[in-house]
C-alpha cells in the first residue's frame, strides 16, 4: 500500500479535492471518490472505450489515465452534457434514433461523439465509423449510433461547406 | 367502446422512456450502488486447468493493512447447500456449484480464494501475495478426448465425462439416405464464444441481521431464479432473500446463470455483517463468465433430384466445459443443436445423436441463440452444398423445402412443432430487400474483375415465448413458461405495473408501457413499470430466451384489461351510468355520449380515500388492482431469412461483409425502433461469430484470448448497413399476436456469411465448415486446396 496524497481535479466545471492513493485511476476517482458513476468501466485495458471522458476537450480513456495526470485540466464526463429534462443535441439524436440499448457503453460513446462534433469536420459514413471504432457497443450493431452521430454532426455544421 | 378510434401506441416508434436517465449518466448499475461500510472482494483464480489444490499460504496476504479476511473453499462452501442443476434426461450426470473450488480446480479461472478488504485495490494487492500449491492432473482440452474413455471422470461419482447424451429419430434416415439423388456431408465446427456484455458481472450483498434478510443486487437477467436458488442454498424462506437487478449492462445469456460469485458475496455479507461487493474485470469475464457454441457436428443431408430433402443425419459433440451450469444444465446447448437442426423445412427422416462432454474449460451456458446458431450454420451450409450439387439456386432449394402454410402446425424430426410463421415470406422479403437479381449481376461483374465476391442465404425458425409445456432448456425441471403482471391505480391516479421480467437493454419498460397504455386508454408517461425486483412480485424468473414480450406482454394485456373493468365499475357508479357506457381516453374516464368525465386521480381518490363513497357491498372488489398470470403453453415460432454479400481481400484474406438483409417474422411489432435495434445488435454479434470471435484454449487449458485485443468483437467499421424487413405474420396462439425476437439476428447471420464466403471461394473448390472464418483459417484452406490440386 502506498500513502495517500491530495488529488485536486476540475470535473464538469467544479473542483474536487480528495485524499487518495497516487495510483488511483481517473475512472476510479470519478466513480468512487466523487461518485460520478456515469463514466463506466468496461475492460480496464483501453479497448472498449466505455470509460471515455474529455480532458481539455480531447477524448481519453479514463481507465488508462491516472487521476493525478488530470490535475490542472478540465475533465468533462457524461454528467457534464445535458440534463434529464434538457438533453443536448447529441443525446436527443441518440434517443430519436434508438442509439442505445443497455446504456453501458453510451456515456463513452457520447464523449467520443462530442469530440467528433467539436472538430467540426464533415465525415463520410466510413470515416465516421472509423472515428467511432474505439468504442465497443455490444447491443446496437452501431447502425443507429452512426445515424444519430451523423445527424448531430450535420446539424452542428449546418450550412457550413 | 370507442377505443378503435384511439391512436394506437402498439406499432408506433415510441422513444424509449429509459433513455433520458441512461443518456445523462443517471443509470444505476450494480457497481454504481454505494452502501456505507462496503467491503470489497478480489478473487484469486486457478491458473491450472485441472489440479488438486494443496497447501494455501495466506499469511503474508492476511498481514496486509486493510485486509479483513481471506477465505477458501474450506471456509465457505459448507455454509450452504451447493446448488445443483438437475435434469429429467436419462443418462444425465449433475455437478454441484460451490462458491470456491472444493479441493480440486477444473478450469483456469475457477475461483480459489476470496480476499475481503476495505478497497478493491487493497484486495488485489493481497491476492497477489497468496501462494497456492497445485498438484496437476491430466488436462482434458478436446471434446473428443472427453467423449473417449481415455480420461478418468473429472467429477466425483461420475461414470464418464459425458454429462448427458440422447438420440433423436424420425422416419428411417438410413434407408432414405440410400435413395438420395445427391448426398452432401461434412464435419462442421463452431468454435467457443463468450457473450461479452459491456457491463462485467457485478454483485453487492447486504445482510440485515435484525430482519435476518439478505439482499443481493446482481447484474443478472434472472433475479427470480437467483432468489429461489439462494433461498434453497441457505435453507431460508424466499421472503428472507431479495434479489434486485437494477440497470444491467447487457447480458445476451451470460447473466442467466447462477454464478459462484453470487453465492460468495451472499455468504460473506451474512458472515461479516457488512455489505460485500465484487465486480468482475474483463480478464475475469473472458475466463470465468459462461462460454458457448462449442460444437462439432458431423452431418449428412440427402436430397432427391428436385432438391427436396429426404434425410438428415448428425452426430453432435458439445463441449460444455467443466460444469453443468445452473439452472440450465449441460443439455442446454448441444440438445438444442439437435432440436433445431432440421430447420424450417419439410423433412421426414432424421437421425441425430448428441453428447455433451465435460472438459477443463470454463462452464458453457446460454448465449444469444443457444444451439440454433450452430444448427443453422450446419443445415444452411448443407442446403447450399446440396444446391451446388444439383446446380440449383440457393433461394430455390429453400423455397422448395419450406413448410407450407397448409402444413402448419408441423412437427420436425426432433419433435419441435412449428406454428404458422412466414417462412416463404421471409425468403422473398429478404430477396426483395437486398435486390437479389442486381446483386447477382454485381457478383458477375466483380468476378469478371477477378474479385472474390459471394452471396449467402440463411433461413431459420426458432421457438420463442415458451410456455409451461416446453422447458427453456431440454430436461430442466424449472418452469419458465409463465409470467405475472400486477397493474394498479393508486389514490393519486398513478398507474404502476409490476412485472417479473428483468430488462437489461431491451427497452421492455417502454414496450410494456405501450401495451398497457393502449389497453387502459392512457399515455406511456402515465405508467411506471417496476421490474427486476423479487420483493415486488411473488414469482418471476427473468428475461432470456426471447420470452419477455410474449409472456410479460401477454400478462400485461390481461391484467390491464381486468384493471380497466374495475376502473369502469367504480367510475360508472360515480357517474351514475353502467360500466358498459364508460370509456377511457387520454387518461380521462368518461361516460360515452355525455360530458360527464373523471380523471384517474378522481377515481383513485374516491376509491381509496373518500369514506363512505361506495356502498359496502361494492367495496370488497373495488381495489383498483389486477394481477394476471399468462402461460402461452407451447410458445410460438419466429423465423427469418438473412442474405449476406461479402468480398474477400485475396492479399490479406480479410472478409468484408458488404451488405446484409434480414426479413424476419416476429409477429405483431410493438415498437419498430426497438425491433430494428434488436435485429441490428443480433446480426452484429452474428458477424462476430462468423468472422472474429473465438475463445482459444491451448492443450493445457490455458486461455489464449483473455483480452479484448485477442477476443475480437466487432466495432463500427466491421458492421455493414443492414436492411431489415418486418413480415409481421401475427401469431395466432399468443395474447397480442407477438413472437419473440431477441436472439434471431445471431442465429441467421453466421450461416449467411459462411455461405457467402463459400460462394466467393467456389472457384477454388473450398467449402467453409468452420467458423469463425479468420484470415489464418482461410489461409490454411487455400494452402490445402492448392496442395490437393498439385
Amino acid at each position: 500500500m502506498t500513502g495517500k496524497i491530495t488529488i485536486c481535479l476540475k470535473v464538469n466545471g467544479r473542483t474536487y479535492e480528495r485524499l487518495a492513493e497516487p495510483r488511483i485511476l481517473l475512472s476510479d476517482f470519478l466513480r468512487h471518490e466523487i461518485n460520478r458513476t456515469g463514466t463506466h468501466v468496461g475492460c480496464e485495458h483501453g479497448v472498449c472505450g466505455a470509460c471515455t471522458v474529455l480532458i481539455d476537450g480531447e477524448s481519453v480513456r479514463s481507465c488508462l489515465t491516472l487521476a493525478v495526470q488530470a490535475e490542472d485540466t478540465e475533465v468533462t464526463t457524461v454528467e457534464g452534457l445535458g440534463e434529464v429534462d434538457d438533453l443536448n443535441l447529441l443525446q436527443r439524436k441518440f434517443r430519436e434514433h434508438h442509439a442505445l440499448q443497455c446504456g453501458f457503453c453510451t456515456p463513452g460513446m457520447l464523449m467520443t461523439a462530442t469530440d467528433i462534433l467539436s472538430r467540426r469536420q464533415r465525415l463520410t459514413e466510413a470515416e465516421l465509423r472509423d472515428a467511432l471504432s474505439g468504442n465497443i457497443c455490444r447491443c446496437t450493431g452501431y447502425e443507429h449510433i452512426v445515424r444519430a452521430v451523423a445527424e448531430a454532426l450535420e446539424e452542428t455544421l449546418g450550412g457550413q461547406a | 367502446m370507442t377505443s378503435d378510434l384511439r391512436p394506437k401506441l402498439i406499432g408506433a416508434r415510441v422513444q424509449r422512456v429509459e433513455d433520458p436517465r441512461l443518456l445523462t449518466g443517471n443509470g444505476e448499475y450494480v457497481d454504481d450502488i454505494k452502501l456505507p461500510d462496503t467491503l470489497h472482494v478480489a478473487i484469486l483464480r486457478s491458473d491450472h486447468a485441472h489440479a488438486v489444490i494443496g497447501e494455501i499460504d495466506k499469511a503474508d496476504a492476511e498481514a496486509m493493512p486493510g485486509v479483513i479476511g481471506i477465505f477458501t473453499g474450506a471456509d465457505v462452501n459448507g455454509l450452504i447447500k451447493a446448488p445443483t442443476a438437475f435434469s429429467r434426461m436419462p443418462k444425465y450426470q449433475a455437478t454441484p456449484l460451490t462458491p470456491l473450488a472444493d479441493g480440486r480446480v477444473r478450469y483456469v479461472g475457477e475461483p480459489v480464494c476470496a480476499v475481503v478488504a476495505e478497497s478493491r485495490y487493497l484486495a488485489e494487492d493481497a491476492a497477489a501475495l497468496i501462494m497456492v500449491d497445485y498438484d496437476p492432473l491430466p488436462v482434458i482440452s478436446r471434446a473428443e478426448d472427453a467423449a473417449s474413455d481415455g480420461f478418468a471422470p473429472m467429477h466425483e461419482g461420475h461414470e464418464s465425462n459425458i454429462l448427458v447424451q440422447r438420440e433423436f429419430r424420425k422416419g428411417d434416415a438410413a434407408e432414405a439416405m440410400a435413395g438420395a439423388a445427391a448426398r452432401v456431408s461434412s464435419r462442421f465446427r463452431m468454435y467457443r464464444r463468450t457473450p461479452v456484455p459491456m457491463e462485467n458481472r457485478s454483485y453487492l450483498a447486504d445482510y440485515d441481521r435484525g430482519r435476518r434478510k439478505l439482499t443481493l443486487w446482481s447484474s443478472t437477467q434472472v433475479p427470480g431464479v437467483i432468489r429461489d436458488a439462494l433461498a434453497e442454498a441457505f435453507d431460508v424462506p424466499g421472503s428472507r432473500v431479495r434479489v434486485v437487478a437494477p440497470d444491467v449492462g447487457g447480458g445476451f445469456g451470460s447473466k442467466t446463470s447462477l454464478y459462484p460469485e453470487e453465492l460468495l458475496v451472499s455468504i460473506l455479507a451474512r458472515k461479516l455483517g457488512q455489505p460485500v461487493k465484487w465486480t468482475s474485470d474483463r480478464l475475469e469475464d473472458l475466463t470465468a463468465t459462461s462460454q458457448a457454441f462449442d460444437e462439432t457436428v458431423t452431418a449428412e443431408l440427402g436430397v432427391d433430384a428436385d432438391g427436396r430433402l429426404l434425410a438428415l443425419t448428425a452426430e453432435i459433440l458439445g463441449d460444455v466445459g467443466a460444469q453443468s451450469i445452473y439452472p440450465w444444465t449441460a443439455a442446454l446447448e448441444p440438445m438444442q443443436v439437435a432440436g433445431f437442426l432440421p430447420g424450417p423445412y419439410v423433412l421426414e427422416n432424421y437421425a441425430a445423436s448428441v453428447k455433451a462432454v465435460a472438459t477443463n474449460k470454463p462452464p458453457g451456458g446460454p448465449y444469444r441463440g443457444v444451439g440454433r446458431p450452430a444448427a443453422c450454420f450446419v443445415i444452411e451450409r448443407l442446403m447450399d452444398m446440396a444446391a451446388k450439387e444439383l446446380g440449383m439456386d440457393p433461394a430455390e432449394i429453400r423455397r422448395r423445402n419450406f413448410v407450407q402454410p397448409d402444413q402448419f402446425p408441423y412437427r420436425i424430426g426432433s419433435g419441435i412443432v412449428w406454428d404458422r410463421s412466414g417462412f416463404t415470406e421471409g425468403l422473398e422479403g429478404a430477396i426483395e430487400a437486398i435486390g437479389y437479381e442486381a446483386l447477382k449481376a454485381e457478383r458477375e461483374t466483380a468476378r469478371a474483375e477477378g474479385r472474390w465476391f459471394g452471396i449467402g442465404f440463411a433461413s431459420y425458425a426458432e421457438l420463442t415465448g415458451l410456455g409451461s409445456r416446453m422447458s427453456a432448456a431440454p430436461g430442466m425441471p424449472i418452469n419458465t413458461g409463465t409470467e405475472t403482471a400486477t397493474i394498479a391505480v393508486d389514490a393519486t391516479g398513478a398507474i404502476t405495473a409490476t412485472l417479473g421480467i428483468a430488462d437489461h437493454g431491451q427497452g421492455l419498460g417502454t414496450t410494456m408501457r405501450q401495451i398497457i397504455a393502449d389497453e387502459l386508454g392512457v399515455g406511456v408517461d402515465d405508467i411506471t413499470v417496476v421490474q427486476g425486483d423479487t420483493d415486488a412480485i411473488t414469482h418471476s424468473t427473468g428475461t432470456y430466451a426471447s420470452r419477455s414480450t410474449v409472456l410479460a406482454g401477454g400478462a400485461s394485456h390481461l391484467a390491464a384489461r381486468a384493471l380497466r373493468e374495475k376502473i369502469a365499475t367504480a367510475a360508472a357508479f360515480m357517474l351514475d351510468v353502467t360500466p358498459g357506457e364508460i370509456d377511457i381516453n387520454d387518461g380521462l374516464v368518461e361516460a360515452v355520449g355525455t360530458n360527464k368525465r373523471l380523471t384517474l386521480a378522481e377515481v383513485g381518490n374516491a376509491v381509496y380515500s373518500e369514506m363512505g363513497r361506495f356502498p359496502p357491498e361494492m367495496r370488497q372488489d373495488l381495489d383498483l388492482t389486477a394481477t394476471r398470470f399468462y402461460d402461452p403453453q407451447f410458445g410460438t415460432t419466429s423465423s427469418a431469412t438473412h442474405i449476406a454479400a461479402v468480398e474477400i481481400d485475396p492479399e490479406t484474406l480479410m472478409v468484408e461483409v458488404k451488405r446484409i438483409a434480414i426479413a424476419e417474422d416476429c409477429g405483431r411489432v410493438i415498437n419498430p425502433l426497438i425491433v430494428d435495434g434488436q435485429v441490428h445488435g443480433g446480426v452484429a454479434q452474428g458477424i462476430g461469430v462468423a468472422l472474429y470471435e473465438e475463445v482459444i484454449h491451448d492443450e493445457n487449458g490455458q486461455c489464449l484470448s483473455a483480452s479484448l485485443v485477442d477476443y475480437v468483437v466487432p466495432s463500427a467499421p466491421e458492421v455493414p448497413p443492414m436492411d431489415v424487413v418486418h413480415i409481421e405474420a401475427v401469431a395466432e396462439g399468443t395474447e397480442g399476436g407477438y413472437r419473440g425476437m431477441g436472439e434471431g439476428g445471431t442465429i441467421g447471420a453466421p450461416a449467411a456469411i459462411a455461405n457467402a464466403i463459400a460462394d466467393a471461394l467456389a472457384h477454388l473448390g473450398i467449402e467453409i465448415t468452420e467458423v469463425p472464418v479468420t484470415p489464418e483459417r482461410l489461409y490454411r484452406l487455400l494452402k490445402n486446396a492448392e496442395a490437393s490440386r498439385a
